[in-house]
């Protein structure tokens, strides 16, 4: 086991108590950070760069330097003001519970590392916007708010520095397109989630027009740390390039499903055998979605690759958010793959045509297999749509993400497909 | 007409934003919570009140699942339909739910206690399946188990 200096986002959660309230966390030298940057010990610039060097890259699943993604933010006289800083708490991708733990485990520390960011980029206001379900979170990340008021971390003047933050939370009402940073500053605003146009970006014309960072849960987490203890520190944590540790997580049937804060970097094989305890008894590992359902299979011959944004990348599909669903040998790939397309279908928030029409007919088509009705060339049909829907030809990446699993469940398991025809049925009835 | 709670609450509201019409969700948002849906009438008081039109204010109402637009029972029912829920037991627990409350997926039970409704990953797949009524999350949910998880909504 990893002693707790080495998992810095986890080592003050304990599932089975309520977390730390404002006082506990600054026992565990919470907020030092905030004091140290405003107590004059970092520029806005220093920060940036500070975060920039530990390669921190994004934790939603682009994995972008996000230090970089600061530095795109207006930062002379000439920047219009309000600047907005939001957590991206929306977390819906199917299969992914980590920034859960985060949440509820330790709401202090992702408003210490909204704060710093915010100081960063000379926002004034932030917020969480948290996704609907996570009611115990709403009302952890609520009194944390107040607290951090109440502390002096939040507000006018902070410790004296001159520099102001306003905190709010926004509870969101359903919707995967939420997750979508351009979508999600439009719900803020109070309309229809759909994406905007890039450019002109975020950093220049975000919620309101205004200069705005997004960041996810994870990414802001990790902030802190990073402040109190150095780039290179937290460079030293992962096994890979890519600085840090990372939450990763397993559900499916394997014996111990759940969640784990490790270096970044470790292997797919150690996550499922070690942390998740293997697969029950009785299954066997068939398939692996490595970071969401928007990422490609990959099988039992990529067990040894890292769990980096680069190594799962080479072997064909993307880290994503790091949590990964297990598709055992008795789960059918055929209604595996249509149980995802009906999500993306459902959630394709209609603004561009590929996306709205495209899905559906994939969900229909899948469908037919499930029936026993799937023909030769219905199979075809499948494969041109992964190019069809693929990247460049939608608005966002949401029909890029479905295609993802699909293309690769056309790859691996062509001949759980070809017996469906064969056989008129689904051949794990 | 709004309530003059409604009103208060849908005014705190728009003070936090630039302008009146980016509270629309919060102002369906607390609509809601006091009248459990949001019928036509409640889309043009909201309307009325922020200054838009009613087709405005119904495409965000339209476009977001956990807003309302028909009535549902004293409870609601989320049961995750999505992919870790799916390989560990969802189906099971949807035909048990239907069977018991004699509704299909998107039905109000004729006493008016459940509505049952699909709903997204809950964020809770290494305790797959999961189903949430009302505010309670509920993990690791067999069919067995629902009867006791029923009974405690009235």
């Amino acid at each position: 086991m990893l002693n707790t200096m080495e998992r810095p986002l986890t080592r003050n959660i304990h599932p089975d108590r309520p977390p730390l309230n404002l006082k506990e966390y600054e026992m565990t030298g919470g907020y030092a950070a905030v004091r140290k940057v405003c107590g004059g010990g970092m520029s806005p610039a220093a920060l940036q760069k500070l975060v920039q060097d530990s390669n921190l890259k994004g934790r939603g699943g682009a994995g972008f330097n996000t230090g970089i993604k600061w530095s795109l933010i207006p930062m002379d006289d000439k920047a219009t003001h309000p600047k907005y800083l939001i957590a991206n708490a929306d977390e819906m991708e199917p299969g992914t519970f980590k920034d859960r733990l985060l949440l509820e485990g330790n709401p202090h520390q992702l408003i210490e590392g909204m704060i710093l960011a915010a100081y960063a980029i000379q926002a004034e206001v932030s917020y969480v916007f948290l996704r609907w379900a996570y009611h115990k979170a709403a009302d952890l990340i609520r009194k944390s708010i107040q607290e951090a008021y109440d502390a002096g971390y939040l507000g006018k003047d902070i410790l004296g520095s001159g520099f102001h933050l306003d905190m709010h939370l926004h509870t969101g009402v359903g919707r995967y397109m939420c997750g979508e940073e351009t979508a999600l500053l439009n719900a803020l605003e109070g309309k229809r989630a759909t994406p905007r146009a890039k450019p002109p970006f975020p950093q220049i014309s975000g919620l309101f027009g205004k200069p705005t960072i997004v960041n996810n849960v994870e990414t802001l987490c990790c902030v802190p740390h990073i402040v109190n203890n150095g780039a290179d520190w937290f460079k030293g944590l992962s096994y890979s390039e890519d600085g840090g540790t990372k939450l990763y997580g397993v559900s499916g049937k394997v014996k111990r499903p759940g969640t784990w804060e490790l270096p970044m970097g470790v292997t797919m094989r150690e996550l499922i055998e070690e942390h998740a305890g293997g697969m029950k008894n009785g299954f066997e590992l068939k398939g692996v979605l490595p970071g969401g359902a928007s990422t490609d299979f990959l099988t039992t011959q990529h067990l040894d690759i890292k769990m980096d944004y680069k190594s799962v990348t080479a072997a064909g599909s993307r880290l994503g958010t790091g949590t990964m669903i297990v598709m055992d040998s008795g789960t059918c790939p055929v209604g595996f793959v249509h149980n995802l397309q009906h999500f993306f279908a459902q959630e394709s928030c209609g603004w561009c045509t590929p996306c709205r029409e495209g899905l559906p007919w994939v969900e229909k088509i899948l469908l037919s297999f499930e029936k026993g009705e799937g023909t030769p060339e219905d199979l075809e049909l499948l494969h041109m749509h992964t190019q069809f829907l693929g990247p460049g030809n939608t608005f966002c990446a949401l029909a890029p993400g479905a295609m993802e699993p699909l293309q690769s469940a056309l790859k691996y398991f062509r001949d759980d497909f070809e017996k469906h025809i064969e056989h008129k049925k689904c051949p794990y009835d | 007409m709004l309530t003059a709670t409604e009103k208060q609450e849908i005014d705190h509201e728009i003070s936090l934003v630039p302008y009146k019409k980016a509270s629309v969700i919060e102002a369906l948002k607390i609509v809601q919570q006091h009248r459990g849906w949001v019928s036509d009438e409640s889309v043009e008081a909201i309307a009325d009140y922020l200054e838009i039109s009613p087709a405005e204010v119904d495409s965000v109402a339209t476009f977001y699942n956990l807003i309302f637009r028909r009535p549902v029972g004293r409870h609601v029912i989320l049961l995750c339909d999505s992919i870790s829920c799916y390989v560990m037991g969802y189906r099971a627990l949807h035909k048990a739910l239907e069977e018991k409350l004699h509704i299909r997926m998107g039905e109000t039970s004729t006493d008016e206690r459940f509505t049952l409704l699909p709903n997204v990953c809950l964020g809770c797949c290494d305790h797959a399946p999961a189903l949430m009524i009302d505010k309670d999350l509920y993990s690791d949910v067999e069919p067995a188990m629902l009867d006791d998880i029923l009974n405690k909504y009235a």
